[in-house]
């Protein structure tokens, strides 16, 4: 895959991406704790270009899903394929050139600077002979530039807000110049305010770069608002899959939150808003 | 193809890329600024402690006869006499201070050390066994001949393959080589008692001496042999840097971006355990060293993790000064291991008070 | 959709169900722990050089003819040394306990906290520069290193920012620990006699040992057994972390205080008694904790019995194992205690500090 050169900011010229291909996908997936089954036998594809958020109550599988979906997890059944490729015997090496992870909750060694941190992106391109090529430099800076990082390149990552740290690790995975980008719940802990910030970077990340992004969140407003897609599971099974507008409906919410709600149109965005009444039992 | 350097320009600070062709390298200031004054002293400070003795040399003489230059009763009081024990010296406190800053990175934790793996209490029973079991049993007849040294190494190896054996499920995780290594140096600890209450007096004095890490009576036959070892893992480990950078990061990130994790941590601990085991076959355990001076060298060169080199160069020094300061200072000879536990156990509790990095 | 009323019948008989069947089984286990107890003792007074039938040992006890070779055996020697290793046992257990909770650290073992590392160097002054010859005479001096060496570990643990938390202390521990022993070596390499008689008592053991040791200690081991178990209240609360403990009204430095304070009479009282003895501490509370669950009122008395049970076995099994001689109970506890403590670790799946 080609290393991405110096910002060009007009959106046209975004990389064109295949819409329909499917560059990753679990088949049949299923994933356990020690003989305890998290996941059962689910099938979710991820096709170029796309925005997909993965929605459901705690203790539903998701984050365990795309730990799956990034090989940091090894099914139990089933498998997961990476631009037809099975992850698990692609080179790790490889995979990491492609495919780009935010876990939950990632953690800095103490006393490690923003740039620096960037500049670990670079990693998979690396070797013990090219440790620091033009390309480096240039994407590194790049991607300090375009998440607006560039002035706190010198700061310990673990002296910034929470807000700053997470565009910190999204300016390392930019830097990773991967094609897809997974985020495990990137938007728990944040005041609201950096909670859209964090949002509308990845959304950039997705309509001017062409990445492919697929996020586990909790808020449905704002994973409705950003998405294009929300598969939503429980216990386990997916069980809708589609535009926010045809995921997010009442009977849904109902089965699968154990919440009584009205859902109304986003004032702002005019995406599907929730708007709670009641917990159901 | 011209080498070019290049600051980088909106890059780190204190960093310059030097770029053959397509190869490139980057080169921090700090972390070579570092060794190099570290290097600097250690020539001076052993230097000074080759000439100090019955027969004192002086500096100039002493340099001058480390080359080749000296005359001959000078030769042989530095050479034969003093340079091994200070060479020895020298060479273990470089591989316990490379073998603490792999293994504190590893660990990702400030108070990792090879010291509690067990390790070296495994080389002690080898040791131990072979100073203190007389010719009337067959073990102490083999370990006698095989030599302390010889005993010692042994003894770290077995210890260095139970621990990992124990350890590995599915790849090596931190915390549990820790715990296993806990469990192993008890056990280790219980064989020593064991031997040092069954032996003859004499025998357990000098069993006591070894296990508390002394330089004595060093020649060229330790300080050959571990030239030679450190000759293969310094290297390799200065190789695993890139690789350290990485396996800093939590297992999730570290494999998200492509490292291979559980041979990348096999690959560290196994260097991490061959630069210990070497070096405490030579001088037995000198503790400390491996625990303390990866947190000095990574305060001063300023990073993320304690640098490889300083650490190395760092503990050079440490172990090269505390046997100056033993032979000279103290009105009587102490094992080196006792001043490198005296000067590093309150710059720890000092640590503890400033509190100036939190320890989690 | 319930109504509200149906909810607290549901809980009260969820409640009273689950603390049934828990309060059985914890109740059991209490049982057959002072089963254990009973049996190891009887063991320590039948097994040995000369072992004796259950039947003899009964008529032993009792039997104050002193040309009878074996009531000599079972009253002078026997007895007194199996009531130490009850008490010293239970001390052991108890402390392990106290100090897992109060560190919320499954390593916490007393050992850490400068109680070996204090007693060692004050046996060794006493050996090398008071001329102390007896175990008996060591007592006083290992209670008070073991007193001085905790005291100075939670006074460095404390001085930094943000006070004496579980780290801190564990970090001081070690550094001071170091540090003792280092002068302990130091004393021990330059004269050879105190390395002759250190030698013994550094192994951990219960021979040797007459009654005089266990009246010593007896009084030390009582005061911390009643704190500990005073102790135990709070340490459930503190199990939840301080800022819920301390929004459940309960104060903390009063908590630490009792606790710390039972810690050191225990571990201090034993290892004065005992020389240093590893495991017990660390080992037994993991073992009840899976027997009775984490409420301290029962995992403290719980781990006394267990670790009495333990030591008596250790130290029954040395004499077994090497005859006519014997093995010291710290060795065997080693041996033992680590393959153990090894299988313990593997069986969790994943481990995080």
């Amino acid at each position: 895959m080609t290393t991405h050169v110096l910002p060009d900011p007009a959106p046209a010229s975004a990389p064109a991406a295949e819409p329909g291909r499917v560059r990753l996908a679990a088949e049949q997936v299923r994933l356990a704790y020690d003989e305890h089954v998290v996941v059962h036998d689910v099938d979710l594809e991820l096709t170029d270009g796309s925005f997909t958020a993965i929605v459901g109550p705690n203790g539903c599988g998701k984050s365990t899903l795309l730990r799956a979906l990034g090989r940091l997890l090894r099914p139990a059944g089933g498998q997961v394929l990476l631009d037809g490729r099975a992850i698990a015997r692609t080179p790790t090496r490889e995979v990491a050139k492609v495919l780009g992870l935010l876990p939950q909750s990632p953690v800095a060694p103490e006393g490690l600077t923003v740039a620096d941190l960037v500049a670990r992106g670079r990693h998979p391109h690396q070797s013990w002979v090219r440790q620091w090529s033009r390309d480096d430099e240039a994407v590194v800076a790049e991607a300090l530039e375009w998440t607006d990082m560039a002035e706190l390149a010198d700061r310990p990552v673990d002296a910034l807000s929470g807000g700053q740290r997470q565009r910190a690790w999204i300016s390392m995975a930019l830097a990773q110049g991967t094609d897809l980008l997974l985020l495990d719940e990137p938007t728990t802990y944040l005041d609201l305010a950096h909670q859209i910030d964090v949002l509308e970077l990845v959304g950039r990340l997705h309509a001017e770069r062409g990445r492919t992004v697929a996020v586990v969140l909790h808020d449905l407003n704002l994973a409705a608002r950003y998405a294009q897609r929300l598969v939503a599971m429980k216990d386990g099974v997916l069980v809708a899959s589609g535009t926010p507008a045809e995921v997010l409906t009442e009977e849904l919410l109902a089965d699968v939150f154990e919440l009584e709600a009205r859902i109304v149109p986003d004032p702002v965005t005019g995406t599907p808003m929730v708007v709670p009444v009641r917990r159901l039992r | 193809m011209t080498a070019t350097l290049e600051r980088p320009v909106s890059g780190p600070r204190g960093r310059t890329a030097v770029r053959i062709g397509s190869a490139s390298v980057l080169l921090r200031w700090r972390q070579l600024l570092v060794p190099l004054v570290a290097l600097v002293v250690l020539v001076l400070v052993s230097a000074v402690s080759i000439g100090r003795g019955d027969f004192p040399v002086a500096i100039p003489d002493v340099l001058r006869t480390l080359v080749g230059l000296g005359d001959g009763p000078q030769n042989f009081i530095v050479l034969q006499l003093r340079a091994p024990r200070v060479i020895v010296g020298l060479l273990v406190g470089l591989a316990l201070g490379v073998a603490g800053a792999l293994f504190q990175t590893f660990a990702r934790n400030p108070l990792a050390s090879p010291d509690t793996l067990g390790i070296t209490v495994g080389a002690s029973v080898g040791a131990v066994a072979a100073l203190v079991l007389t010719g009337g049993s067959s073990v102490g007849a083999l370990l006698g001949g095989f030599g302390v040294p010889l005993a010692a190494l042994s003894g770290a190896l077995v210890t260095g393959f139970l621990l990992f054996v124990l350890a590995w499920r599915s790849g090596v995780d931190g915390y549990r080589l820790v715990l296993v290594g806990i469990a192993l140096w008890s056990v280790g600890g219980a064989l020593v008692d064991w031997l040092l209450t069954n032996a003859q007096v004499y025998d357990a004095a000098a069993a006591y001496v070894w296990i508390t890490g002394s330089l004595n009576a060093r020649t060229w036959d330790q300080a050959v042999p571990l030239a030679i070892a450190l000759a293969v893992l310094v290297p390799l480990s200065l190789a695993a840097g890139r690789t350290l950078n990485v396996l800093q990061f939590g297992d999730d990130t570290a494999r998200g971006l492509g490292l291979r994790l559980a041979g990348a941590q096999t690959a560290v601990v196994l260097l991490a355990v061959a630069l210990t085991a070497a070096a405490v076959s030579a001088a037995g355990p000198i503790t400390f060293v491996a625990l303390v001076v990866p947190q000095v060298a990574v305060r001063l060169t300023g990073g993320s993790r304690p640098p490889l080199l300083a650490s190395g160069l760092i503990g050079a020094v440490l172990v090269v000064s505390a046997d100056l300061v033993t032979r000279t200072a103290l009105p009587e000879a102490l094992p080196v291991g006792i001043l490198t536990a005296v000067i590093g156990a309150p710059y720890l509790l000092w640590l503890l008070v400033r509190g100036r990095r939190q320890f989690t | 959709m319930t109504t509200t009323a149906d909810a607290p019948v549901r809980s009260g008989a969820a409640s009273r169900a689950l603390g049934g069947s828990m309060r059985t089984r914890r109740l059991l286990v209490l049982l057959v722990l002072v089963g254990l107890v009973a049996a190891a003792a009887l063991a320590s007074i039948a097994v040995g050089t000369r072992s004796l039938a259950p039947g003899e040992v009964w008529r032993a006890l009792f039997d104050d003819d002193l040309t009878n070779e074996a009531a000599v055996i079972v009253q002078q020697l026997r007895v007194p040394r199996t009531v130490l290793g009850l008490i010293v046992g239970a001390a052991l257990g108890m402390s392990g306990a106290l100090m897992q909770g109060h560190t919320r650290n499954p390593l916490g073992d007393p050992g850490l906290l400068g109680v070996t590392a204090g007693a060692s160097l004050a046996v060794v002054i006493a050996i090398a520069f008071f001329d102390v010859g007896s175990v008996g005479g060591y007592v006083w001096f290992a209670f008070a290193g073991a007193l001085a060496g905790t005291v100075l570990v939670y006074a460095i643990g404390s001085a930094g920012r943000g006070g004496a938390t579980p780290i801190t202390l564990a970090l001081a521990g070690a550094a001071l620990s170091a540090l003792l022993y280092a002068m302990v070596r130091a004393i021990v390499v330059s004269d050879t006699q105190t390395l002759d008689s250190f030698r013994f008592w550094q192994v951990g053991a219960l021979a040797g040992r007459g009654a005089e040791v266990a009246w010593q200690v007896a009084p030390f081991i009582a005061v911390g057994a009643v704190l500990a178990l005073a102790n135990a209240p709070a340490l459930n609360l503190l199990g939840l972390g301080e800022d819920v403990a301390r929004g459940l009204g309960q104060r903390i430095w009063l908590a630490r205080a009792v606790g710390l304070a039972a810690i050191t009479l225990l571990c201090g009282a034993a290892t004065a008694a005992c020389g240093p003895i590893a495991f017990v501490g660390l080992v037994v509370p993991h073992v009840v904790r899976a027997l009775t669950g984490p409420d301290h009122r029962w995992l403290v008395p719980c781990s006394a019995l267990l670790g009495a049970a333990l030591l008596l076995s250790a130290d029954v099994l040395g004499r077994v194992l090497a005859r006519p001689g014997e093995l010291q109970v710290g060795i065997v506890l080693a041996v033992v205690g680590a393959p153990f403590f090894i299988a313990l670790v593997r069986r969790r799946k994943t481990m995080a500090l």
